[in-house]
């Protein structure tokens, strides 16, 4: 019986955030009605510009790698009732430190050294970043929704001072970048795809931190305070350590994407680093029930809706914004539709059965 | 005294007039915000109603060409996602903070695919009222040409204080903020007052937003707001939800917001970019200080999520 629960429990897991998708794009489809577009048309394009030529697949990939990676730092946190949005923060703050470590380095070294260095400064300072917002909370009892969406503008902020003075390459002049980390040192496309390295390691990221949280003692542990933290501390766990520790595995997740960004995709630190992956990460956790294996295809969906932005726009005159809209709505709904689960008979266990 | 030559003098009194005039969206939002957390729930959306109503008041303002107008209806698309945030928090098991991050995003996003066309055009501004007509210089002139929405916040401090202190409505929100069984019992509904506390908190997000694409900086682009409506959400925590410490909090985080620009105004231009984050290093120095692991804030609603 209970291996009919668990099931049951998977079907509702999956069916509920599907049903919010398909209420999510009629409602948006009603939006673009509204403003005089035919809703068919966009459904189509989006679905082109997605999944629809072997290029734009490529696309949705190389946008799905940062998303893995900033998802898992929302993802990672919420198995223990933690609400972190500061994965914008992190990815930034991630992606100048790999950019300084590569100043920093000297020419001539192996590029898998140098490309190493690279990835651990951006992971160890995205964990840095968001490991202080999980002390604030132990520590301090700092809310740490709060907290880690002010260091995200304090990212921010850094990175610009970093760009347009002490990192500054004086050759970027239209565009103020760090020194570029050189062609030879960029991290490669996987063989026979033009998408580059950043989306297995988000992928093995994310097979990594579901062992480590469904496999393991640790997992056990951490999820328990997700349940009841009273209840974990009173039993002797190390509540403070298990919530710092996530904190920190979560925002080396994000300072990874922004490495990878920064190594793979820009090849400088600059503002192309805000792009807003952080935030459409916190959709994309949410929507994979902050579950790390399901932010796999989620990521891959969202980029899709991410890469499909640009076609809208060239094809229909229709503003960027409009994933952000689409986005929003899907958030929403998602959120709404919470209040369904264990409401449908159907997905419930007949009790004494 | 030459009038423009000030010398070092300018950056205080730059900081001064920042403070009345960066202040003063702090000041809306965190108004609003306090009436919707004295009803026992948090809206983090208030980010994504700034820039909402930032773009709703430019737009109406070109075109009717009342600024007024503008600002009006910026307050009623404010209060119009709070009626959201309000009606899909009510469902059972949806989570205030979680939707509270989903509107702010659904509120940017709209702001930027409806404004888009409004990016270049000029609107008219609101008018300021010059207090500082006594004086030949014209740096003090400037710093006291006081907006008129900013009086209008002072005047909304001490009577959203009456309204929460001394009338039966204000007394009917704290109970329902403070314990939802005791507002039961007495036959209150929670959902109908939580529902008008974050509609009128939406509605006041929604002013504050049209003072920034209507006085300061006066016109509507996309990096307008940059988290003044999230720092705002977290200066009505350590004001003790309390409009009075809100009024003071606003202004000392408008003279945090104005010493960037002012250091730059005299030739200090290295760390402008740091400078212009000293809001959020403030905000979070102070929620530092002020929080603690091991008790509630003093003066927090009972059924206040975000600090249990």
């Amino acid at each position: 019986m209970a291996n009919a629960g668990r099931i049951l429990g998977a079907l509702e897991a999956l069916t509920i955030p599907m049903l919010a998708l398909a209420v999510s794009m009629v409602l948006f489809g009603a939006f673009v009605m509204i403003v005089g577009v035919d809703p068919v048309e966009v459904y189509a394009l989006m679905y082109k510009g997605a999944f629809g030529t072997s290029f734009s697949i490529q696309n949705t990939l190389l946008r799905a790698a940062p998303l893995i990676l900033a998802a898992l730092c929302t993802a990672l946190p919420a198995q223990l009732g933690m609400v972190i949005i500061g994965g914008e923060g992190a990815l930034v703050i991630g992606g100048l430190a790999a950019a300084a470590m590569a100043v920093i380095l000297p020419g001539g070294m192996p590029v898998l050294v140098f490309q190493g260095a690279m990835v651990i400064a951006g992971m160890s300072a995205g964990g840095a970043w968001i490991g202080i917002s999980g002390a604030l909370r132990h520590y301090r009892g700092v809310n740490e929704t709060i907290s880690s969406l002010l260091m995200t503008y304090i990212a921010i902020a850094i990175l610009n001072h970093m760009v347009f003075g002490p990192l500054r390459d004086p050759a970027s002049l239209n565009h103020p970048s760090t020194q570029p980390i050189g062609d030879e040192n960029m991290i490669g496309t996987i063989p026979g795809m033009d998408v580059h390295w950043g989306l297995i390691f988000g992928i093995v990221f994310c097979l990594f931190t579901y062992v480590l949280m469904y496999r393991t003692t640790f997992g056990f542990s951490a999820r328990m305070v997700g349940g009841n933290v009273r209840a974990a501390a009173m039993s002797g766990l190390p509540v403070g350590k298990l919530l710092i520790i996530t904190c920190v595995i979560a925002g080396s997740a994000a300072g990874l994407a922004g490495a990878i960004e920064v190594a793979a995709v820009h090849g400088a630190a600059n503002d192309a680093l805000i792009a807003g992956y952080g935030y459409t990460g916190i959709l994309v956790a949410f929507l994979a029930r902050q579950n790390p294996l399901a932010v796999i295809p989620v990521a891959i969906l969202l980029g899709g809706i991410d890469a499909s932005g640009g076609l809208l726009q060239r094809r229909l005159d229709l503003p960027d914004a409009t994933v952000l809209v689409l986005q929003g709505i899907i958030f929403v709904v998602i959120l709404a539709s919470e209040t369904l689960f264990g409401r449908i008979k159907f997905f419930q266990v007949k009790e004494a059965a | 005294m030459e009038s423009g030559d000030l010398g070092w003098l300018t950056v205080p009194l730059a900081v001064f007039a920042g403070a009345i005039r960066v202040s003063t969206p702090f000041l809306f939002v965190s108004l609003g915000e306090c009436l919707t957390e004295r009803s026992g729930r948090i809206n983090l959306g208030l980010e994504g109603t700034l820039v909402m109503g930032a773009m709703s008041g430019y737009a109406v303002s070109y075109l009717s060409g009342s600024p007024w107008l503008g600002v009006l209806v910026a307050g009623i698309v404010g209060s119009g996602f709070g009626l959201v945030h309000a009606l899909v928090c009510n469902l059972p098991k949806v989570n205030d903070i979680a939707l509270g991050i989903a509107l702010m995003l659904l509120g940017t996003g709209l702001a930027f695919f409806l404004g888009k066309n409004f990016i270049q055009p000029q609107a008219p501004n609101l008018p300021s009222i010059d207090l500082g007509w006594w004086s030949d210089i014209e740096q003090v002139r400037s710093a006291l040409e006081i907006n008129v929405l900013f009086l209008v916040g002072m005047a909304l401090t001490p009577a959203i204080m009456f309204f929460l202190q001394r009338t039966k409505w204000g007394l009917i929100l704290r109970t329902v903020g403070d314990s939802e069984d005791a507002a039961r019992s007495l036959g209150f509904s929670v959902e109908r007052t939580r529902m008008l506390a974050t509609m009128a908190g939406g509605f006041l997000a929604g002013v504050g937003g049209s003072f920034l694409s209507l006085y300061y900086p006066g016109s509507w682009s996309e990096g307008l707001s940059s988290g003044q409506g999230i720092t705002a959400v977290a200066l009505v925590i350590f004001a003790r939800w309390n409009p009075l410490y809100c009024f003071y909090a606003s202004l000392l985080f408008g003279g945090a917001g104005a010493l960037g620009p002012a250091l730059q105004a005299v030739g200090v231009t290295s760390g402008y970019y740091l400078f212009n984050a000293a809001p959020y290093i403030l905000t979070l120095g102070i929620m530092i200080a002020m929080s603690s692991s091991t008790r509630r804030f003093r003066g927090a609603p009972g059924e206040l999520s975000v600090t249990r």
